[in-house]
């Protein structure tokens, strides 16, 4: 079987967010970066994929030439091979991006069967566009489904399943498939010592790419006017029990 | 000339955010002189379509087709190409949902449009380039975005961003019915089943993890807790200080060297919010901490908190849960 | 919660493991009105103290450092707080087993169990141990791990409850505000939040790497650098999960690769001090709400730890299946040298600083700072090395911080020799001589900023002259000469130039100068005008603070020497005392005044030739000082000797010192004249003569009785510390004695000569039991060097007078080697009449 992830370098989140002087940018100095957590699903699910019905993962990524770090990381956790489309832009626009990204899957396929899957996290987790995916299953002609939180590979076909209210929406396509992948479809394993020792010897494939830009440009980054961060106390002691219950059901839990 | 707006639906049962996007098709149809229509796609189209008109539609379009049987991204996606260009709006946007995303993103990406996701706020003064600001990284920063094309605006608007508003329009929109033509292909990203899932929850898939540490004060101490987890269909979960006292098992473990959890809703009981307990926890969507401590750090970082002892805070929570379930 | 305070008495800035225990501890000296800030959440505010590794290895060289963290490790105990682990060191190289010899002997000098192990026996007790990479361990049961955080918790509650401390977490301090005093003192004003202002008359910061940028809000600087020590947590494993325990093995310490292994429950912090040095500027360490996990916990650089990762599968196979779950950067802080900063800041009063303290030494640390506060003086052990007054403003700039920091990284797992010099920041303060000492093929040592020759290359012929050899062993061998040994015969045989100017002169003047000077000095300083006094400065507890010597220049100035590593503490401590009145002015001539010393038996001749001035006895007596002219330039000759020979310390003018240096090298040219270096006139001159150093032998845990340097009375005026001098003297004779040994043979177990450094070695009964006084003060060598004149090694230590007596038998451990030494005299074992100080 035969896969390909397609990861993002991304800052990593978790804390505030600051924004470079020049508003084009986000500042992560004090974040460091790390692969898109709905892509790490992903490269988790493909991991286990090959584990479980052999074959190998592809891990392809657009970004700046740092994203190797990604690339690695994706090795030290057991995929097998790795290509990076460096970009010197902040950020390239969706449609510029799924046009650089149909072209290297088409590359990589050239005289071999197509990936039988080629998964995506569901969004990035910081442009946030919710559309390279799709994009780049248009135009390889291939179904798409996003936000899987699910996977069972069959005979030429795959089952995915998307989470809705209460339950779960079952997908059956033929392979090849573009499948966009969620959270919470799996836990990722942190890479181990000798995974991360060995990934420094992965050999990463650098295809410059060439495509146009899109229709949609960043002007700039700011933030939103600040909500108070501060800690909503709903109450001292057992009075504030009918102001948790209000919360458990707005947040629609109970 | 007309502003369309998808309107999602399950079956009939129309998503709420849709009423969203629909206020803010109809600001934008208003600031363009133009008319807001609205698009329902499939079968039990019929039974979403009431509230849709009193939310501003002038219209709506009753999409219908034998093979459009249940939710499908490429045939509800290629369904709307085809009415976008039977009826050429200036504008398709659609709530900032999973389906409405998705939809839009075949929408663009067969007409090779640009396509701007999650929209607070919408200039379109200049008619080849609109200014939009959008939201990233979940809300936490804004983008001001320009979309500059010829061809039909594409967006979708950022859920919860609005408020649904209705209008003082009395007249049930005009429905039309529009039939695409799809190819069998579409079939093949229709929903073909549905499973509710009722046991097997994880700790690190679970929507509400009820957690416990130190200031739990044993093994027996957790029944309440048990008993709300199973109450919200969630499961307990647990710090590191709980499983080196032998508490609890080392798979109930949240932290980074247990699991990482993601649910909805973290209750974090009696945990002060040391950090490696922190980073399993951090991508709770909402975390309401209850401690006996105000300066505990799982209170700083929490949205939620309630200032007391656990003991006596979860009993009567559970019963405030059972009196409202009653 | 109370409501924010507008007064306090006492602000603690800083609720990590220092300033909780800082805040325990004044409550329990009866302190009251005490604030502690945070501006981070409760139990974890987001220092190191959150992400420390929490282990407390207490064996260490430098005294201070382990009595600190044995004293920190006791008290973790009594709260409970603690598990003892046992750690076991492990050695990959010869070099290191050497070192762990060191390790054992420097346990045997503070009374710590340690054991070494053969790789067999380290495999013993930590089974997942690859024993074929390591050549042994050094293993030390009683290594703990502590619980830093409840600790902190712990203390805190008990100055809440017992002394009424307010705590304010999340609370920001924008600025520390001053005011000026009489006398021209900056004295701290008031702490400004971001929830109110504070006004205080103590400040006490304890921020950790913020600590710097909190003191120069108040115009105070702490020099110390934020430096990341990276750690990765691994797991889980099986093994270490079935001790079902947060620590069931011992740590082992992979020192070679400057790495550690530290069970944590089910898994294994791996830590490492083996990368780059990665420092991080305080202003770009995130706030709470830019961090990801916490301010101190950066995003991990894994490449800067691939090299540590492939040396720890190494030794424990098992690492290489586990899961990296968690991994940091780590800030913790690092200093110019190495040692803490203690003590109030020398540019603001009442601003004190407790910084650059880890977890280990955290408890100890924060008592010493408490009763600091409170006495004036710490009374738990001696802490000079430590004393935030100890550095020089050339030690204060970033630039020094920062390269320091830099260099010094890679030595905290390493093998540090005790004369190491630095690579870097050198030259900052040189004397008016330096060309000419370089043209001499010096080899400069740094004292603090000062650059002093150690020995001259140009005198190779001597160690031909007097026969002389290498070192046998490297170690030895290391930042040493026989060159030292021919400049030190030849000085004894003609005579030496030595370069003072690292000398630190101030003057105090003015009306009330003699009489604030008396109040400095145990010895008399009002004394005709053109006498000098030796003398100990007192503590207020009696217990030496300086040993230096003071000149009367005139009826209403005197002069203040002291040496290069005392100028910093000496000089703020004249200003603390000093009166608010204006009767008196303190300057610094330190860069304007150099100094040479001239001595050996043709100094006297030698520096006739530049002079008329009668040189005898007469003219020139000893402790006299007069100013004549040499060579034509106005001079103020000092007779005087630290290295047991006559001569004197000449001083001058900064701009006549090449002048000087050149007219008495052609003066003596003929009389066998050399340029001489440290190592003759701070070590082996020193030696011979029996003359203490402060800070070696001199310390505040011992009085002038016990050093020897009592005089036969005490002066009637009053004095720092003269009550609790005054209290000791009546209590008849000390119960310890400053001696000079002389090690008897030098030959160790496998037929080499070796050589006792100085580094705290413990002088042994013959028995091999340690020798500890009523007050825990354990024999142990204070200083160490050749005697060329003598012929034999020199040791010096206090010993219990009982022992102190000369022909004594005893036993020195040195590399976990015994060797046998007797006890030389508690004054001089070269010349004890001084003949040739008369001569």
């Amino acid at each position: 079987m035969r896969l390909l992830v397609c990861v993002k370098r991304v800052p990593a989140p978790g804390a505030r967010i600051n924004i470079t002087a020049d508003e084009q940018d986000v500042d992560a100095a004090h974040l460091g970066f790390t692969t898109s957590p709905h892509e790490e699903c992903a490269l988790e699910e493909a991991v286990q994929i090959v584990e479980n019905h052999g074959g190998e993962v592809t891990v392809l990524t657009l970004g700046p030439a740092e994203a190797e770090e990604q690339l690695r990381y994706a090795a030290s956790v057991g995929a097998h091979h790795f290509v990076l489309l460096p970009v010197v832009e902040a950020d390239w626009d969706p449609q510029r991006t799924a046009s650089a990204l149909t072209k290297a899957v088409q590359d990589l396929e050239e005289g071999s069967e197509p990936f039988d899957l080629v998964l995506f996290g569901n969004e990035s987790a910081d442009s946030g566009g919710f559309q390279v995916g799709v994009r780049v299953a248009q135009a390889l002609s291939r179904p798409m489904v996003n936000g899987i939180k699910g996977i069972e590979m069959g005979e030429g076909t795959v089952t995915a399943r998307r989470e809705m209210d209460g339950g779960f929406e079952v997908y059956k396509m033929p392979t090849p498939a573009i499948l966009g992948i969620k959270e919470g479809i799996n836990l990722p394993r942190y890479p181990t010592m000798k995974g991360r020792l060995a990934s420094k010897k992965a050999e990463v494939e650098v295809t410059e790419p060439t495509s146009e830009q899109g229709g949609q440009t960043r002007v700039r980054l700011h933030r939103p006017e600040e909500k108070v961060s501060e800690t909503v106390i709903l109450g001292k002691g057992p009075e504030a029990a009918p102001a948790v219950v209000d919360l458990l059901q707005e947040l629609g839990v109970l | 000339m007309s502003v369309l707006v998808l309107c999602d639906h399950d079956r009939g049962i129309l998503a709420e955010a849709s009423l969203e996007a629909l206020t803010f098709g109809r600001r934008l149809a208003n600031d363009l002189g133009v008319t807001c229509n609205g698009v329902l796609i499939g079968e039990g189209a019929d039974d979403a379509s009431t509230s849709i008109a009193s939310y501003g539609a002038d219209s709506i379009y009753m999409v219908e087709h034998s093979l459009l049987t249940d939710y499908g991204p490429a045939a509800w996606g290629e369904s709307l190409v085809q009415l976008v260009n039977e009826t050429s709006p200036i504008a398709v946007l659609a709530c900032g949902t999973d389906r409405g995303n998705e939809v839009i993103a075949h929408l663009a990406a067969t007409l090779d449009a640009p396509f701007v996701a999650n929209c607070l706020t919408v200039d379109a003064g200049n008619p080849s380039s609109w200014l939009m600001t959008r939201v990233q990284w979940g809300g936490s920063l804004l983008e001001d975005s320009e979309l500059s094309t010829d061809q039909v605006k594409i967006l979708t608007v950022a859920h919860h961003g609005i408020e649904a508003e209705q209008t003082n329009s009395s007249s049930p929109g005009q429905k039309e019915s529009f039939t695409p033509e799809l190819e069998e292909s579409v079939t093949q990203t229709i929903v073909t089943d549905r499973v509710v899932l009722t046991q097997g929850i994880t700790l690190s898939t679970s929507p509400v993890v009820v957690g416990g540490g130190r200031g739990v004060g044993s093994a027996e101490a957790f029944a309440p807790l048990e008993e709300l987890a199973e109450e919200l269909n969630g499961v307990v979960g647990c710090s590191r200080a709980v499983t080196n006292n032998g508490w609890r098992p080392h798979s109930d473990q949240v932290g980074q060297t247990g699991t990482r959890i993601a649910p909805q809703i973290y209750i974090a009981n009696g945990i002060s919010g040391a950090i490696q307990h922190w980073v399993g926890a951090m991508a709770a969507k909402n975390i309401l901490a209850i401690n006996i401590d105000p300066e505990a750090n799982m209170v700083a970082k929490a949205g939620y908190a309630v200032i007391g002892d656990l003991h006596q805070v979860i009993p009567a929570v559970l019963e405030e849960v059972k009196r409202r379930k009653s | 919660m109370s409501e924010f305070p507008t007064k306090a008495k006492v602000v603690v800035i800083g609720a990590g493991i220092v300033g909780n225990c800082l805040v325990g501890h004044l409550a329990r000296l009866g302190w009251e009105d005490i604030v502690l800030l945070d501006k981070g959440p409760l139990p974890n505010p987001g220092g190191s103290t959150g992400h420390a590794s929490n282990f407390i290895f207490p064996v260490d060289h430098n005294k201070e450092m382990a009595l600190l963290g044995e004293q920190s490790a006791n008290q973790y105990r009594d709260l409970s707080l603690s598990v003892d682990s046992g750690g076991i060191e492990v050695a990959r190289t010869e070099e290191r087993m050497e070192e762990l010899n060191r390790r054992m002997t420097s346990a045997k000098a503070w009374g710590i169990e340690a054991h070494l192990l053969s790789p067999a026996e380290v495999k013993e007790l930590v089974p997942f141990v690859n024993d074929d990479v390591i050549l042994g361990g050094f293993y030390c049961p009683t290594v703990s791990v502590v619980d830093s955080l409840e600790t902190g918790t712990v203390m805190r509650k008990e100055a809440v409850e017992t002394a009424g401390c307010q705590v304010f977490a999340n609370t920001e301090v924008l600025d520390v505000e001053t005011s000026e005093q009489p006398g021209g003192i900056t004295q701290v004003e008031a702490v400004v939040t971001d929830k109110g202002r504070i006004e205080t008359e103590y400040v006490v910061i304890a921020c950790g790497v913020w600590s710097n940028r909190i003191a120069n809000m108040a115009g105070a600087t702490i020099p110390l650098a934020p430096v990341v020590h990276q750690m990765a947590d691994v797991g889980p494993m099986d093994i270490l999960a079935e001790t079902n325990n947060e620590i069931g093995y011992p740590i082992v310490r992979d020192m070679d690769t400057f790495c550690y292994e530290r069970q944590s429950s089910g898994s294994m912090e791996v830590g490492s001090y083996g990368h780059r040095a990665i420092i991080h500027h305080p202003d770009t360490i995130p706030s709470n709400e830019e961090a990801a996990l916490s301010p101190t916990e950066m995003p991990f650089t894994p490449d800067d730890f691939d090299d540590q990762m492939e040396t720890a599968i190494e030794l424990m196979d098992m690492l290489g299946d586990a899961e990296i779950k968690y991994a940091i950067n780590g800030l913790l802080s690092l200093t110019p040298d190495g040692m803490p900063c203690l003590g109030e800041t020398t540019e603001v009063r009442n601003l004190w600083s407790a910084a650059a303290v880890w977890v280990k030494e955290g408890p100890g640390m924060a008592q010493v700072v408490a009763e600091w506060m409170t006495y004036g003086y710490p009374r738990v052990i001696d802490v000079h090395g430590a004393d935030i007054a100890r550095f020089y403003d050339g030690e204060r700039s970033e630039d020094h911080i920062w390269s320091r920091a830099d260099e010094s990284f890679i030595k905290t797992y390493g093998i540090v020799h005790p004369s190491e010099q630095w690579g870097g920041r050198r030259n900052i303060d040189v004397g008016p001589y330096f060309s000419r000492q370089e043209d001499l093929d010096a080899m400069f040592f740094q004292a603090r900023t000062w650059e002093r020759p150690q020995w001259y290359g140009a005198n190779a012929d001597l160690v031909d002259r007097y026969d002389l050899k290498e070192r046998e062993v490297e170690w030895d061998n290391r930042w040493w000469s026989p060159i030292t040994t021919g400049e030190h015969l030849n000085l004894r045989e003609n005579c030496g130039l030595v370069d003072l100017s690292a000398f630190q002169i101030y003057t105090l003047e003015g009306e009330g100068a003699v009489e604030y000077a008396d109040y400095l000095a145990v010895n008399k300083v009002d004394v005709p005008v053109g006498r000098s006094i030796y003398t100990p400065w007192l503590n207020q507890d009696g217990g030496f603070h300086s040993d230096l010597t003071m000149m009367r220049l005139a009826e209403d100035k005197v002069a203040i020497v002291t040496g290069v590593f005392d100028g910093g503490r000496d000089s703020f401590w004249v200003n603390r005392h000093m009166p608010t009145d204006g009767s008196v002015k303190f300057t610094n001539l330190t860069h304007k005044i150099t100094t040479l010393g001239l001595w050996g038996p043709n100094a006297p001749v030698t520096l006739a030739q530049l002079t008329d001035h009668d040189l005898t006895q007469e003219g020139s007596s000893y402790g006299s000082i007069v100013e004549v002219e040499i060579a034509g330039l106005p001079c103020r000759i000092f007779r005087i000797s630290y290295v047991g020979d006559t001569g004197w310390e000449i001083y001058t003018d900064w701009d006549n010192g090449p002048a000087l240096w050149d007219a008495l090298m052609k003066a003596g040219a003929d009389l066998g004249i050399r340029a001489t270096g440290g190592g003759v006139y701070g070590s082996s001159g020193r030696l011979e003569k029996g003359y203490r150093l402060m800070g070696a032998e001199l310390e505040s845990e011992y009085n002038p009785l016990e050093a020897g340097l009592a005089r036969p009375k005490v002066k009637a005026a009053d004095f720092i510390g003269k009550e609790a001098y005054l209290a000791a003297r009546e209590k008849g004779d000390p119960e310890v004695a400053m001696c000079t040994l002389t090690v008897e043979d030098l030959t160790d177990g496998k037929g080499r000569s070796r050589h006792p450094q100085g580094g705290n070695e413990p002088i042994l009964t013959m028995a091999g039991e340690r020798i500890v006084d009523s007050h825990g003060r354990a024999s142990r060598v204070t200083s160490a060097g050749y005697g060329p004149s003598i012929g034999k090694h020199l040791l010096m230590a206090y010993l219990p007078t009982e022992l102190a007596v000369p022909g004594t038998d005893l036993q020195v451990m040195y590399m976990n080697e015994l060797y046998p030494v007797k006890v030389g005299s508690t004054g001089s074992v070269f010349d004890s009449e001084d003949s040739r100080l008369k001569s």
